[in-house]
């Protein structure tokens, strides 16, 4: 009986996802905010609650311990209370990826319930204090008008952070992760974003891009030296995209890859855990009882769980290491099944989607380049451990945004989202401004005009700019202060 | 661009999922270190196992008390075959291991039985296997030891299997800890697939191919046998040093001229000679599921006049399994094509209705169409002329090559015989069978074959 509804709850739970998926892609075709728009979110809010009852039921029936239902009820609640941080604190905020986040939650809290509820109940805990610490994010960022003043602050705190590991931290798992439990790089994503958007956002000469091109590239190797391949990876990428979306020039763009790619061999050919990771990705069977062995449980996982996966509590999920951090794609894989975990790649897509979206309508430079950057890292850092789970490409040992075990990487997302959001509220603003300005008396707008010619920055003045370049930090900050005024007054 | 990049990237991590999910997933699973076959056993009772004309091969039994046990009606027969699943897994109970425990029955029977908490019935697993042919095999080799692998040309279906010494699987747990402490035992060793053995005499069908390719068909080879012959101080001899006279190139073959052939070793090019044998599938896994050893061909150049002749009459280095010789021999049947060797024909749910049926899949050509009709001339001239005269006068016609592999110093050897044999609205057969310590192929391993081709040829099946 137990084995039925287990089965029955599997199928409803495939069904209802793959409908919120759907609605995910649908609803881009409808204007925000329009009550076409409204009734789909409200759609998949309901697939999201009834997903999660029925897979309550499943853990439920098959473990009868009472306190799975009161767990199951503190969710609902922290949704509930998600929801009206975004929807009543923030109005305008973006309700898709508000539904995404609270869909990837779920599944996460469902799956870790299933795997280790100890485990589960520690990323509960987590995910409370990052929500009530995320309420403040967004307001920061609406009053906070000098965050590009920070530039080498960021660039500081990032690298003693990850040289601090580097020399501190104990290897664990063959790399240099986390001191105290807490892992820097997770947080240090967001400051180098911040670095590169302060740097770049109104860079002109080759200079400063050289500049900045080293600092990036000092975050980078002393991650490759701690050994943490996939944050180096995404470091990596996400500071190619920026210059690339900074300086319009695809020269940077190929010459970057080509410099990572030049970059990755010589790290084959240097260092041995670099080649294990690669051998184990070839053939992981040929070295099962070796460096195959996580990628080999990975896909049998997959492999065995088919398309409709086994159902909760009947697969093997603990036979694949690590299940509930860097490996549970192929955990839900394996009891949800291989549409479910098509669904998640589908509503990462959307995601990663949306933070595109607001990076193209942002008209500042400086919060496009965050925007963006943050798109980068939560789009990329998806591929890379789904993209290793299934041995589409190398393992690289980083966790599934949202989804995965992990505090810090728990709290950095949900920061990273709560940023991304702040920032759709400031379009919104943008926007709203925009409307104004078209009632606007006609004086004021003469004034506007005038006071965009004047824009430094903005027009461009080379010479001037060199001659700042020692103080560029506070010059820097001063300018923007300017432009953001600029920017409130042209619209 | 950059969402398109995106968009591109994320398309290829769905795009690899599916393929990894159609495609790849089953072999994979099917890995004896997936732990997770024991997962369906909780709720499937493992499937039947039957051979191509409706024998139960494998079976299990639920007592009244719900206890299960594996029967194997057939006992040692199909041992190797069909395999064991107690004390690790072998065979098709290894390979289906999974087709095995996954059911197919009528949902709402399904359903009934998991509402009654009862198991449901694992799917049927249908081989290719023929009970006539393998009981004709085993029976034909009595209690020699040695191989017999029989198979259709051209599908690549495996008929019979069968492999001495063997055990009985029914009682293996109870025998389990005597097999395993003995060293000297290999009875869980599939030597069809797995045992390598020099090929003797049989490997001179690549040698002659190599001659061919480099002299033509229409040579003019001549050799006058004194039943020996001496190069560089290395001597080879004929079988039982037999003086073959007067012989062409066809009679040296059919004869199987140890003298000869030893002679044409040393004129070929050996470069090309190795890179044939390559081609012809040594030193490479053989191109099939089934659990099978490579064989190994090792000829450099630099290599000594006594090895190059060793070599061309298949002593030397050389080791071949017998699935692989019956694969070249089905190949020179099948105008130079080898199908991938399969076991499993079919999977059905416990009503009989087909879940998922394997097809033939072709390997490719090892040799040209052109040269397997040579090569069937020379084989069929063994049977007319030659050394193989046993299978002439037939129903059917038979041809192949004799083998007499020395595996001591003191010139004892095991009997080969490779071939095939077809007649009229029959499908072909190829086959090779080695019978260990049985002297020369004739005397030992072609009655073995002509039983099974009678067998064959002369019921309907």
């Amino acid at each position: 009986m137990i084995h039925l509804i287990t089965e029955f709850s599997k199928y409803l739970m495939i069904i209802l996802f793959a409908v919120y998926t759907f609605y995910s892609y649908t609803v881009l075709k409808q204007k925000d905010g329009s009550p076409r728009a409204q009734m789909i979110y409200k759609r998949q809010t309901f697939c999201i609650f009834l997903l999660h009852l029925d897979a309550y039921t499943v853990i439920f029936a098959n473990t009868m311990e009472f306190r799975m239902w009161i767990f199951y009820g503190a969710q609902v609640a922290f949704i509930l209370f998600l929801f009206f941080i975004y929807k009543v604190v923030y109005k305008k905020s973006t309700k898709l990826i508000v539904n995404h986040m609270s869909m990837l939650l779920v599944i996460g809290f469902i799956i870790l319930t299933r795997l280790d509820f100890t485990l589960a109940l520690r990323q509960f805990e987590i995910a409370c204090i990052a929500a009530v610490l995320s309420i403040f994010v967004p307001l920061l960022i609406r009053r906070m008008k000098a965050l590009r003043r920070f530039t080498w602050l960021y660039a500081v705190i990032g690298i003693l952070a990850l040289g601090a590991v580097f020399v501190f931290a104990p290897v664990s798992g063959g790399a240099k992760l986390a001191i105290f439990g807490v892992q820097p790089s997770e947080f240090i994503k967001i400051l180098f974003v911040f670095f590169a958007a302060c740097m770049l956002y109104q860079v002109r000469d080759f200079r400063q891009i050289l500049i900045t091109t080293i600092v990036a590239a000092l975050h980078v190797l002393i991650l490759v030296a701690s050994r943490d391949l996939g944050a180096a990876l995404i470091f990596f990428v996400t500071y190619i995209v920026m210059l690339y979306v900074a300086t319009r020039n695809p020269l940077y763009f190929l010459g970057g890859l080509g410099l990572g790619a030049l970059a990755a061999l010589v790290a084959g050919k240097l260092f041995s855990h670099v080649r294990v990771r690669i051998q184990a990705w070839k053939d992981p069977f040929a070295n099962i009882e070796g460096g195959g062995w996580q990628v080999a449980q990975s896909l049998f996982a997959i492999g065995t769980g088919g398309w409709a996966g086994m159902g909760l509590y009947q697969g093997m999920p603990d036979s694949i290491p690590v299940p509930e951090s860097d490996f549970v794609f192929a955990a839900i894989s394996e009891e949800m099944g291989g549409v479910f975990a098509l669904c998640i790649i589908l509503v990462c897509f959307s995601c990663f989607l949306m933070t595109l979206n607001i990076a193209m309508q942002i008209k500042d430079q400086f919060y496009k380049l965050i925007a963006l950057g943050l798109g980068t890292v939560y789009g990329f850092q998806v591929f890379l451990t789904i993209g290793g789970v299934t041995k589409c490409i190398p393992s690289t040992g980083v966790t599934l945004p949202f989804v995965s075990y992990g505090g810090s990487s728990l709290l950095c997302t949900m920061i990273l989202f709560a940023i991304i959001q702040g920032l759709y509220i400031l379009r919104q603003d943008e926007g709203e401004s925009d409307e104004k300005s078209n009632t606007v008396q006609k004086s004021k707008k003469r004034k506007t005009i005038k006071t965009a010619e004047q824009t430094p920055g903005k027009t461009g003045r080379p010479k001037n700019d060199r001659n700042d370049r020692s103080g560029s930090g506070q010059r820097k900050g001063r300018k923007s202060r300017f432009d953001e005024e600029d920017i409130d007054e042209i619209w | 661009m950059i969402t398109y990049l995106f968009l591109a990237i994320f398309l290829i991590l769905i795009a690899y999922f599916i393929y990894f999910q159609v495609f790849r997933s089953e072999e994979v699973i099917n890995s004896p270190y997936n732990a997770r076959a024991d997962l369906y056993a909780e709720h499937v009772v493992r499937g039947d196992i039957v051979s191509s004309d409706g024998e139960v091969l494998a079976e299990t039994v639920v007592g009244s008390d719900g206890t299960e046990s594996r029967n194997y009606p057939y006992g040692d027969m199909f041992a190797h075959a069909v395999g064991y699943v107690n004390n690790g897994k072998s065979g098709i109970e290894s390979q289906a291991n999974f087709r095995l425990l996954r059911s197919h029955s009528f949902f709402l029977v399904q359903i009934m039985n998991d509402i009654r908490d009862e198991k449901n019935q694992g799917d049927t697993v249908v081989s290719t296997l023929d009970y006539r042919i393998q009981k004709a095999a085993y029976d034909a080799l009595g209690n020699q030891d040695g191989a017999v692998v029989v198979l259709e040309p051209s599908t690549g279906k495996i008929l019979a299997m069968v492999s001495k010494p063997d055990f009985d699987p029914n009682t293996l747990e109870e025998q389990w800890d005597s097999i395993v402490s003995d060293e000297d035992s290999s009875v869980l060793l599939n030597r069809a697939t797995q045992g390598l053995y020099p090929p003797g005499s049989t490997f001179k069908i690549v040698t002659a191919l190599e001659y061919i390719r480099e002299n033509g068909v229409n040579n003019n080879f001549t050799f006058d046998c004194e039943g020996s012959v001496e190069a560089d101080g290395q001597v080879i001899h004929c079988y039982n040093n037999s003086v073959h006279g007067q012989e062409d190139f066809k009679t040296a073959f059919a004869k199987s001229c140890n003298s000869a052939f030893a002679t044409i070793g040393l004129d070929l090019n050996l470069k090309k000679y190795a890179s044939l044998a390559d081609d012809m599938l040594f030193n490479k896994n053989l191109p099939t599921s089934l659990t099978t050893n490579k064989s190994r061909f090792s000829l450099g150049t630099d290599a000594s006049t006594g090895e190059i002749m060793q070599t061309a009459i298949g002593q030397g280095k050389t080791l071949v399994t017998p699935l692989h010789m019956a694969m070249i021999a089905g190949a020179v049947d099948n105008g130079g094509v080898v199908m991938k060797p399969y076991i499993i024909d079919r999977i059905e749910n416990d009503g009989g209705i087909a879940i998922r049926n394997y097809k033939p899949s072709e390997y490719g050509s090892i040799i040209s169409e052109k040269e397997a009709g040579i090569l069937q001339e020379l084989m069929e001239g063994v049977v007319s002329e030659g050394t193989a005269s046993a299978l002439s006068g037939q129903s059917y016609d038979a041809a192949g090559k004799t083998g007499s592999a020395e595996y001591d110093e003191q010139g004892h050897s095991h009997g080969w015989f490779v071939g095939y044999g077809s007649k009229d609205s029959y499908e072909d057969i190829a086959i090779a069978v080695i019978v260990e310590k049985g002297g020369s192929g004739s005397s030992s391993a072609v009655p073995v074959a002509k039983k099974v081709f009678d067998t064959y040829f002369n019921t309907k099946s």
